[in-house]
């Protein structure tokens, strides 16, 4: 990655005006989080909930069989996306079969 | 105002001249300058303002829609959520709705949102006085709102339409006050020339120069910004207001030549041989330009200065009217609590202009909560201020005229 030269005042915009939709995705939050949330594929239902309320779209859902030890075949897996995820723990607060654990990161 | 007056007899044809208030004259430019949105909250002296703007839609001659907001909070906020999808939006208040206004003025003139309010300019609370004088201006002048003092109707009408030129000038992009005095200004009748929508919309018309809200192109008004971004958005908001000012002047020019009447950010009568001038804003114009007369009867060189943009603030006219000045009165109708000096517009304008005239300032407060100020209080003023002058007694402290004891 090249260095970034942060603007002048010349450069930035009038009032902090943002003019690039969704340009925080390029924003990289690893470093923000205390916790990072881990999805045990084995609980999990597949119900949606916590890629509903991710508040940074952090949740993805991966086309990827998963099938857990009573023999059922989900055709999805939830992950987490940890460039995006700033660890908020609004997934694991969420999830009904408590199928998420916010883990810290000095640990992890 | 006398030039007003004039311009009205010469009036171009076809243009009306109608018997308006200050207030009512604001209603007509809103009309006239095709405002979409109007977002306001009665308050004394204003109130009658924002009524004439109902019935002009009521009886369908402004297309606009008014928002009947809670407070004056949600008021100018409104109308800065209009600007920023693209309508030119206005909103009007006094006194404590300026007050309650106060901290999104700070996001609207840093968001950059050009909207345009007027100011019927009230004392603050408490005690309460529902009476003129300019500490509601004064206590948002660091607010970054590109603010004008205006001396009549007439002027308050040809002010707004001067207001909006400015605020959307894509190198400006700021919002703009309007201001005058209370009940002297907002509730006296004076002849005023309506130029109409076509003349107006044809100086000012409607063009979205600014970032808009619009879902096909979307974009973020309002973000955080860190340290490492905040200072440059900030500095380059105080640029904007000398490009306010290099616009003002524009616009002055060009107004006078489409509209026939100039004004100028700093008026001044008689003021070339002055030896004690007083620099004045508002309605004081007029009382002060009768003394002028009448002290110079008396034999005292006397002048006036009329500031009428106070942000950004003109400081080469002010020094070219103050410069061949002995003494300056700097007449302040506000108080900065605690400062020996107590004129806030007193220490501006002398810092401002320390290095550049010669002339010594003297700080005079007048009119505090509408304490009457007539021809003769002027007449004293100057004199007292010529007495001065030849004994060499200047003051280092604050001549606050007129209170009782002191």
């Amino acid at each position: 990655m090249s260095e970034t030269r942060l603007p002048t005042w010349t450069e930035v915009t009038p009032g902090g005006i943002v003019r690039e939709p969704g340009s925080t995705l390029r924003l990289d939050k690893n470093g923000w989080r205390v916790e990072k949330p881990v999805i045990d594929p084995e609980k999990c239902v597949r119900c949606r909930l916590c890629w509903i309320y991710c508040p940074d779209t952090a949740i993805l859902e991966v086309e990827e069989p998963y099938t857990n030890s009573k023999g059922r075949t989900y055709k999805l897996t939830y992950k987490v996306d940890y460039d995006r995820c700033k660890g908020c723990g609004i997934c694991a607060e969420e999830c009904p079969v408590d199928a998420i654990e916010m883990v810290p990161e000095e640990v992890a | 105002m006398v030039e007003s007056l004039e311009a009205a007899r010469a009036q171009v044809p076809g243009v009306a001249r109608k018997a308006l208030s200050g207030n009512k004259a604001v209603a007509m430019a809103v009309r006239d300058l095709d405002v979409d949105v109007v977002a306001a909250y009665p308050i004394t002296p204003q109130t009658t303002m924002v009524e004439a703007i109902s019935e002009l839609i009521a009886k369908g001659e402004l297309d606009a829609e008014i928002i009947h907001v809670e407070s004056e909070h949600s008021a100018i906020s409104a109308a800065a959520g209009a600007t920023a999808v693209g309508a030119r939006s206005f909103t009007a208040t006094s006194s404590q709705g300026l007050a309650l206004m106060h901290e999104v003025l700070h996001i609207v003139s840093g968001l950059r949102i050009p909207t345009v309010m007027a100011v019927a300019m009230r004392a603050l609370s408490a005690p309460i006085s529902i009476w003129n004088d300019h500490s509601d201006v004064m206590n948002a002048r660091d607010t970054g709102w590109v603010i004008y003092f205006t001396s009549s109707a007439q002027e308050a009408y040809d002010t707004l339409v001067m207001a909006y030129r400015i605020a959307e000038d894509p190198e400006v992009r700021l919002p703009v006050m309007v201001a005058y005095d209370g009940y002297v200004t907002s509730h006296t009748t004076e002849p005023v020339v309506v130029e109409g929508r076509e003349r107006v919309l044809s100086f000012a018309p409607k063009r979205v120069t600014w970032d808009k809200l619009d879902p096909d192109n979307p974009i973020t008004v309002g973000t955080l910004a860190s340290p490492e971004y905040y200072y440059e958005i900030k500095y380059q908001q105080h640029r904007a207001m000398f490009n306010a000012l290099e616009a003002a002047r524009r616009v002055e020019e060009e107004f006078a030549r489409v509209f026939n009447r100039r004004y100028g950010l700093v008026q001044t009568y008689r003021a070339e041989d002055a030896e004690v001038a007083l620099l004045v804003t508002a309605s004081y114009w007029d009382n002060a330009r009768v003394a002028v007369d009448r002290t110079r009867e008396e034999g005292v060189k006397a002048g006036l200065v009329k500031l009428r943009l106070y942000r950004p603030l003109p400081v080469e006219e002010l020094a070219r009217a103050l410069g061949s000045t002995g003494v300056v009165g700097v007449v302040d109708r506000a108080i900065s609590w605690g400062l020996p000096n107590a004129g806030p517009l007193y220490n501006e304008v002398s810092t401002a202009l320390r290095d550049r005239v010669g002339a010594r300032f003297q700080s005079i407060v007048a009119g505090i909560g509408q304490r009457t100020m007539l021809v003769e209080d002027f007449v004293k003023l100057f004199k007292l201020l010529y007495e001065r002058m030849r004994g060499d007694r200047y003051s280092g402290e604050t001549l606050f005229y007129g209170v009782r004891g002191a």
